[in-house]
């Protein structure tokens, strides 16, 4: 079509509009500048104090470091599971396969506050609310379901050939598995490493059924910090998720310009 | 396969077992169901949901196609620009997001001191605590969602037809009207599904910005566990919860494939 009058006007719309989609979000960052003690614009001067804050107060140090944590095992297990899953699955490719593709994806579309309540119910007998454990776990099963899709995505694009000419040159499924087919999708793998970790790393609604006293990761203190909604100390850590955010994107734009690169050779 | 083994036991386990309480808490039978139909507070919720999850989808569907519009008829550099922006959105943390609303939005937030210094209110609008600032949280969460379907289903479409339209006398409105409009209803109905699908149980944003005045499904069930422990309710709206949301995503399936949402939205 050609460019009529009413659509310059909507591309303007538009580019309007993807402005306000992620403008508001950076408002944090005034925000945690304010030199007040309440949640407040910076008019009156800017300070750092509110970062000081953050970074001397015991109990969001722990709960950088449990998020870390958490976040970090949740990506190890994830990845490692969902890649095993994504290639069964491609294996299989049946009827059958399909059906154990639905429902290990079913994690994704079950609304989070239903997973929340089961993992609830299940855990309390098994001594695992409020436990580093019962939440890596819980994150597991919540994030494996996005490396099974990033990983089959890889594996949509791979040559089977490739795995039989290894197979018919006399190496071990194994050795084929680690030489052949791991190199080719990691890219997919790597795109669904970096969506596991940011998953539970911004976790909120699981966790706020499974953490207590002891575990109290990032997001719950933010939880916290927002339904009080006075101290800007949580301004300060918004701005910190932030940043983790764009980094993470980052490095997941550089993943997919890697493969768009690679998948052109 | 140990991934099928963990979700089997940790998950499709646990909810299975939600089933059960539905009809098994407090004693034996569908009375839960029954308060489905006789309480006061429950229709009045499920109303609430509904209503505050379509008005959402409508929204976000609208300003979605407006988007995804734009973004089939730029050129390259400039739509992989806008795409970058609809990932950034998608990938800010849900909490961040909230938090920044509360800024926004409060009595003496940024709009309203800025409408006030600018002398066009007098009054501060009540945005908060209310179905409109839960709707603003909703449908600036949901675009990137409903964008994605729409855009997927407008790059399908055949220039050839368009300039066939063109040749044969139809004005610019009529082509777009007659024959885009309705070449992009599969991403239409399909985005439509999948908003309305994740409004349904969204939780965060709906409990802040109502401030425990907007009452949606998700947040009732989280009062029924964590503070007046009746399980009983809270399971069997969990479980009307996932068979509504199951139903729609079948009806989904018959409009778009699956593996489009999934793979497209988060990969």
């Amino acid at each position: 079509m050609k460019h009529s009058g009413a659509m310059r006007l909507n591309t303007a719309v538009a580019w309007i509009m993807l402005f306000f989609l992620v403008a508001p979000a950076f408002i944090a960052i005034p925000v945690s500048l304010t030199s007040k003690t309440f949640l407040s614009m910076p008019y009156e001067g800017l300070s750092l104090r509110h970062y000081e804050k953050l970074f001397n107060s015991p109990e969001w140090l722990s709960s950088f470091a449990q998020s870390t944590i958490i976040a970090f095992s949740t990506m190890c297990l994830a990845t490692s599971l969902g890649t095993l899953g994504a290639v069964g699955l491609w294996r299989i490719s049946s009827k059958l396969g399909e059906v154990i593709r639905a429902l290990l994806l079913l994690p994704l579309i079950v609304p989070p506050i239903i997973t929340a309540m089961a993992f609830y119910r299940t855990f309390v007998p098994l001594g695992l609310i409020d436990s580093m454990t019962g939440l890596i776990l819980a994150h597991t099963v919540l994030a494996a379901p996005l490396v099974l899709i990033t990983v089959s995505a890889s594996l949509a694009g791979f040559d089977v050939k490739l795995e039989h000419a290894s197979l018919s040159l006399g190496a071990s499924r194994w050795t084929t598995f680690q030489r052949i087919i791991i190199p080719s999708i990691r890219p997919g793998i790597l795109a669904g490493a970096v969506f596991a970790f940011i998953s539970s790393w911004d976790e909120i609604v699981v966790t706020l059924f499974l953490s207590k006293f002891t575990v109290y990761t990032l997001p719950r203190r933010m939880w916290n910090g927002i339904r009080e909604n006075t101290d800007p100390t949580v301004a300060a850590a918004a701005v910190i998720l932030l940043v983790v955010t764009t980094f993470s994107f980052l490095i997941w734009s550089l993943i997919q310009r890697k493969k768009v690169y690679s998948g052109r050779n | 396969m140990p991934f099928l083994l963990l979700v089997l036991a940790l998950f499709i386990g646990p909810i299975t077992n939600i089933l059960w309480l539905s009809v098994s808490e407090p004693k034996l039978g569908l009375d839960n169901y029954q308060t489905l139909f006789i309480s006061e507070s429950i229709p009045r919720i499920l109303w609430t949901t509904l209503r505050v999850c379509s008005i959402t989808t409508f929204f976000s569907v609208v300003f979605g196609y407006s988007i995804a519009f734009a973004m089939a008829n730029l050129a390259a550099n400039k739509r992989n620009l806008m795409l970058s922006l609809i990932l950034i959105s998608f990938w800010i943390s849900v909490l961040v997001r909230t938090f920044s609303w509360l800024m926004l939005l409060g009595r003496s937030g940024v709009v309203n001191t800025t409408l006030e210094t600018m002398g066009l209110i007098s009054e501060p609008i009540t945005f908060m605590r209310n179905e409109l600032g839960v709707l603003i949280g909703m449908v600036h969460y949901m675009i990137p969602y409903a964008v994605l379907p729409i855009l997927a289903s407008m790059q399908n479409i055949e220039q050839s037809l368009l300039s066939a339209s063109r040749n044969l006398g139809a004005t610019k409105a009529q082509t777009f009207l007659r024959i885009y409009l309705p070449l992009t209803r599969p991403g239409l109905v399909g985005s439509s599904l999948l908003v309305f699908i994740l409004s349904l149980g969204f939780y965060v944003t709906p409990a802040v910005l109502g401030g425990g005045k907007v009452l949606m499904v998700a947040e009732y069930i989280s009062v029924q566990i964590l503070i007046t422990l009746r399980w009983g309710t809270a399971s069997m709206l969990a479980v009307v919860l996932l068979f509504g949301v199951l139903t729609l995503i079948y009806v989904m399936s018959r409009f778009i494939k699956l593996s489009s949402v999934f793979g497209g939205a988060k990969s």
